[in-house]
């Protein structure tokens, strides 16, 4: 088999990724770009960062046999990589630490980060704190609005959070915003990316630090099995946790990788946020060629999921690449799906999930059923839900 | 020889310097584009730089993005943006028109298409914000075999290895941000300015604009005396976002006097 290497020293991954920036971000990507290849492979660099993922984030997180729900849905064993018991509650600390340690190695007393959900956001904070820090993070008004918990706890760790009032307010925009800002403070700033999108080098570089989830997910498979799962199942927003997750796996054959995007009220609706399920065409957005929602004049078009964190038109271009050279595939929960797999992860084994997560359990619950019980399903428990508890408690008509 | 060139060839031999306001197409109102194009035409516009709306306009600080949101509230696309130029074309076959926007747009219409569309509508000169010269060989191969112009930006952090790899690539005239931010960010450092576009001349013969932070007459008036051109973009749509339909095109003609008279006196 050929090994897999990508993207290219361009950042394309076949014709998607690369550099669709404004000059004025040119040089400071180039910079990025130079520091990132210096300390990818320097022993110093990765030393730190395995002992912060060790003790500050408590990696490796287990892989856990889900056996009631298992044995309840009837098919496949469902095992869990339980990012969700990450400090922070989600894959989204891997690679902030990864990149704070960079800013820091780069002398920029300052991060930004965008966020949607809030949980890459309170990632980010968590780590300015940590390493001293001056940290600013932009979120959509509405996002503000619905994520209130995860804002104080940004504010608690001393973060600075701007709420964005353009476009459609939400995680999109945010990103919009914190690129302004880092083409105005680039001198002093480092922004931290929190998904596999973005410009040359980010797409690879969150890759490379979420690529831990999927290198432990495979010795303890080894360990626990004495084989790999037949798939790998992970939610795919911008699709940073099944990047990593996926990554390690792309050489290995016989085990199918499966995205899992959000179908919202339906594809059919066009209410969704699932550009690769639904046969989005390829444009340009956040400084990266990739599939996208948009209208037929090139517009981006307002996406829907009930998880913000899934909530986005576009998708990291190496999704869009393995989509073409079919070594992932990709399909789409709705809604309603996730949140009755949500409820019955909780019930069955009592783990609350993230409503993102719960898209790949939806889709992971399905697929088991059409496999034999001596066969195995990895999905990515990519967070935990504890933030979700307002949204599904409004649907259920609950006041908190 | 382009429009383009033959402005600059022309405003060279009378020692004057050009000025280029920007303004985003559809905003306020799509009927009052062509209206206002001319008018720029009338009260001193060498060059227009006319803005197609995005929904995602990354490199605009806002009072651009409010621009495009309105615009984007009217229904305004590229394909409209390329229809007004028609318009404007026939009774206007002088002034040359920039469009200004960013990639996805033009990507959404097909490349060709838009290369196609863009000459037979009289577009004279392209600036395609995402698209540095590295990602975009085939759209500036296509854009000159039409007979327009490629227009890059160059930045107060692009380094002196860049501006040759970009000047091989422009045509018209380059585009200097003045200021490390988005458009009508902050306020420019002139003598730093100086000094770049200076270094600039050294590599190219083409006419240089400077835009990002110009935002009275005094500023143009500075610009103008260190470069080729003096584009002005946020102040002249806040211009538009501060008028109504009645007071647009006077309110736009002062504002445009008052930068031209002050460009004319260095």
């Amino acid at each position: 088999m050929q090994v897999y290497d990508m993207p290219d020293k361009h950042g394309h991954f076949g014709p998607f990724g690369g550099i669709f920036v404004a000059e004025t971000l040119v040089e400071a990507l180039e910079e990025l770009r130079l520091m990132y290849e210096k300390y990818r492979h320097d022993p110093e660099f990765l030393a730190e960062f395995a002992y912060d993922l060790k003790h500050f984030v408590g990696r490796p997180s287990p892989i856990y046999h889900a056996k009631r729900l298992s044995d309840k849905i009837g098919g496949a064993q469902i095992y869990l990589k339980r990012e969700d018991l990450n400090h922070t509650g989600a894959h989204k600390i891997n690679n902030t630490i990864g990149q704070a340690l960079l800013a820091k190695r780069m002398g920029k007393p300052r991060v930004i980060a965008e966020t949607g959900a809030g949980q890459h956001g309170v990632a980010t904070a968590t780590i300015a704190a940590r390493l001293g820090l001056e940290c600013v993070v932009y979120m959509g008004a509405e996002d503000v609005k619905r994520q209130a918990p995860n804002v104080f706890r940004m504010k608690l760790l001393g973060a600075t959070v701007i709420p964005v009032e353009s476009g459609s307010k939400t995680l999109k925009d945010a990103l919009n915003e914190a690129m302004r800002d880092w083409v105005t403070n680039i001198s002093n700033t480092f922004y931290i990316i929190g998904t596999v999108a973005g410009p040359h080098p980010y797409p690879m570089m969150v890759r490379d630090f979420q690529a831990v989830i999927g290198i432990e997910a495979k010795q303890q498979m080894q360990e626990m099995m004495g084989r790999q799962p037949d798939a790998v199942v992970a939610c795919v927003g911008g699709g940073s946790n099944a990047m990593g997750i996926f990554y390690p796996y792309i050489d290995v054959e016989g085990v199918r990788l499966i995205g899992v995007e959000a179908a919202g009220h339906g594809l059919e609706t066009g209410s969704h946020a699932a550009p690769l399920t639904a046969n989005s065409p390829i444009g340009v957005l956040h400084g990266n060629r990739t599939y996208l929602m948009q209208d037929e004049d090139g517009n981006i078009v307002e996406t829907h999921s009930i998880s913000a964190g899934l909530d986005y038109p576009g998708v990291g271009p190496e999704h869009a690449w393995l989509k073409d050279i079919k070594r992932a595939e990709y399909v789409a929960i709705t809604d309603d799906e996730a949140m009755h797999a949500f409820h019955q992860l909780c019930r069955t084994e009592g783990i609350i999930p993230a409503m993102e997560s719960s898209h790949a359990l939806a889709y992971g619950e399905k697929l088991a059923r059409t496999m034999s019980p001596d066969q195995v399903v990895l999905v990515n428990l990519s967070g935990r839900g504890d933030k979700d508890i307002n949204t599904v408690a409004k649907l259920s008509n609950i006041t908190l | 020889m382009s429009r383009i060139q033959s402005v600059f060839a022309e405003l060279k031999a009378q020692g004057k310097k050009a000025l280029i306001p920007y303004f985003t197409a559809g905003d306020p109102h799509p009927d009052q584009t062509v209206p206002l194009l001319h008018a720029l035409v009338d009260s001193g516009a060498d060059v227009i730089e006319l803005g197609v709306p995005f929904s995602d306009p990354m490199a605009d600080g806002p009072v651009i993005q409010r621009a495009s949101e309105r615009a984007l509230m009217h229904k305004m696309g590229l394909r409209k943006v390329l229809a007004m130029v028609k318009d404007f074309r026939e009774t206007n076959q002088k002034t040359p028109i920039v469009l200004m926007g960013y990639a996805n747009p033009i990507e959404a219409m097909g490349v060709l298409q838009f290369v196609n569309l863009a000459k037979e509508a009289g577009v004279d000169g392209v600036l395609t914000v995402d698209y540095p010269p590295e990602e975009c060989e085939d759209f500036n191969k296509q854009l000159a075999a039409a007979g327009i112009d490629s227009i890059f930006l160059l930045s107060p952090t692009t380094e002196p290895s860049r501006t040759e790899l970009i000047v091989k690539q422009a045509t018209g005239f380059l585009y200097y941000v003045s200021l490390k931010g988005v458009t009508g960010a902050g306020n420019l450092d002139i003598v730093e300015v100086k000094k770049r576009v200076a270094e600039i001349r050294g590599s190219t013969d083409l006419p240089i604009g400077v835009g990002f932070g110009v935002k009275d007459a005094e500023t143009a008036r500075e610009v103008s005396a260190i470069a080729d051109a003096v584009v002005v973009g946020s102040r002249m749509v806040l211009a538009i976002e501060q008028s109504d339909e009645h007071n647009l095109i006077p309110n736009v003609q002062a504002l445009m006097k008052e930068l031209r008279t002050a460009i004319d006196s260095v």
